[in-house]
């Protein structure tokens, strides 16, 4: 579920920077992601039926999980919208030069060259905000989804063993933490395959 | 000055009636208020060595740029291969290219060498120099490798096919990114001061490839501090002051008899 809503952002974050984008970037980013999610569960919830009885279908009742993800894809992607930026500004200017000199076509670029090269600077932005996603999803229990923090307090209160349930919740969040951090270093470590270590011979 | 410019060209094709691979007439360029190019004509046939001298800020990697529109020409016919490049004015008055296919295509037949080398980072030198033969002129992947293996050997760079470009040296990137323009085949090669990021020891090695290319007949637009090497391997020689061509000619002439009082005290200074 999470994992969804990461590709979500990363593929909202495209490099495009433009007037709505600004917008879009500065209105997510101003707003409290609580706040957020309910307006865009509840108020987007109701705009999509009302969209569709318009239409002539019925109305459907959307799933928490699925606003919830949608949210937080829109919230990363808001974020992950200035990483990539300030990734692409990071790439010696000449290698797009160089691939504007001989012929390439803007598409190809971004694909062959400027994607690629801007990886590297933009992976630590993306994992931090990855590993942001993944504690952020506590706040998805406010419209029903049945995620990590909520269920715990549920069973903690249940069975009066709070101490017990919030450590094994907090070791979760953990464990996925620290898987998180050896893709992420593997996935850095490739990105920068062209690039020499800074700290010399490690 | 515009006469002045095409006058020898046309000197030349009385002379080798070889065909005019690049033409360039009546250039300016302005930065905003800056007048770089004040109306520079330059013409390149099949075979010439066209050296671009001039001091620093007289608009010699101006031009060159202009050639193949990293930079847009203010005003101006630019002409590579007997095809115009067609511009027009954008909505902020600027002056940009009217067809980017055209300046696409007319670009895969320049081979452009900059100062910095401007090698693809992520990639290995072999797959810096098949990338545009590959992704842009659609040659297969196989042929494509074949024939970068053989520019890397030529530059000398056969063992490094592997390496990324931030493991070498200035002088190997440099030599690299020659290979990387000579695997599109071009018309034309474009040197912007190839050798003006080099430390003084790897100079020689990337000249000495520059040299190889000169002789053998490749037609080259060269923009170098190098005055020596000027004289050697042009055969034609440019001298801009202050955006406009002070004096051009044979090398002979530009550096053994020159007639500008400006060209003499820039030779004196930099000799």
């Amino acid at each position: 579920m999470i994992g969804v809503g990461g590709a979500y952002g990363k593929l909202y974050g495209g490099p495009v920077v433009r007037d709505l984008l600004e917008v879009y970037t500065t209105v997510v980013r101003a707003v409290p992601e609580l706040v957020l999610i309910l307006l865009l569960y509840f108020a987007g919830t109701d705009l999509i039926n009302q969209l569709l009885t318009a239409l002539g279908h019925a109305a459907i009742d959307i799933n928490g999980v699925v606003a919830g993800i949608g949210v937080l894809g829109v919230v990363q992607g808001a974020y992950s919208t200035e990483v990539l930026r300030g990734a692409i500004l990071g790439i010696p200017q000449g290698q797009i030069e160089a691939a504007r000199a001989y012929g390439m076509p803007p598409g190809l670029l971004l694909r062959r060259i400027t994607l690629p090269a801007m990886l590297p600077f933009a992976i630590p932005g993306l994992a931090n905000l990855w590993l942001i996603a993944t504690k952020d999803t506590a706040l998805l229990a406010i419209v029903g989804v049945n995620e990590l923090t909520q269920t715990t307090r549920t069973a903690a209160g249940a069975t009066k063993a709070y101490f017990t349930f919030f450590m094994a919740a907090g070791a979760l969040y953990l464990v996925l933490t620290l898987v998180s951090n050896v893709v992420i270093g593997r996935i850095e470590r490739w990105a920068r395959r062209g690039m020499p270590s800074i700290a010399g011979a490690h | 000055m515009i006469t002045q410019g095409t006058a020898p060209a046309l000197k030349h094709t009385a002379q080798n009636g070889a065909a005019e691979a690049i033409h360039v007439e009546n250039l300016h360029k302005r930065f905003g208020e800056l007048h770089v190019l004040k109306g520079v004509s330059l013409s390149a046939r099949d075979g010439e060595v066209i050296a671009i001298i001039g001091g620093s800020g007289s608009g010699k990697s101006t031009l060159l740029r202009c050639i193949n529109c990293l930079e847009n020409p203010t005003s101006g016919i630019v002409r590579v291969n007997g095809e115009e490049i067609r511009m027009k004015a954008d909505s902020h008055g600027h002056t940009v290219p009217a067809d980017r296919r055209q300046i696409e295509r007319i670009r895969s037949k320049l081979g452009m060498v900059f100062q910095n080398f401007n090698l693809w980072s992520h990639m290995t030198l072999i797959e810096n120099v098949i990338e545009v033969p590959v992704h842009v002129l659609g040659v297969k992947r196989e042929t494509a490798i074949a024939g970068a293996e053989k520019l890397l050997a030529r530059v000398g760079l056969a063992e490094k096919r592997d390496v990324y470009p931030a493991y070498l040296s200035g002088g190997q990137q440099q030599r690299a990114a020659i290979a990387r323009a000579l695997a599109i085949n071009p018309r034309v090669m474009l040197f912007d001061e190839p050798t003006s990021a080099l430390d003084p020891e790897l100079i020689g090695e990337v000249l000495k490839v520059i040299g190889d290319l000169a002789r053998e007949g490749r037609t080259m637009v060269l923009v170098t501090h190098e005055m020596k090497f000027a004289r050697e391997v042009a055969t034609h020689v440019v001298y801009l002051y202050n955006g406009l061509v002070e004096e051009e000619g044979p090398p002979e002439q530009i550096f053994g008899a020159p007639r500008s009082e400006r060209l003499k005290q820039f030779l004196r200074n930099v000799g």
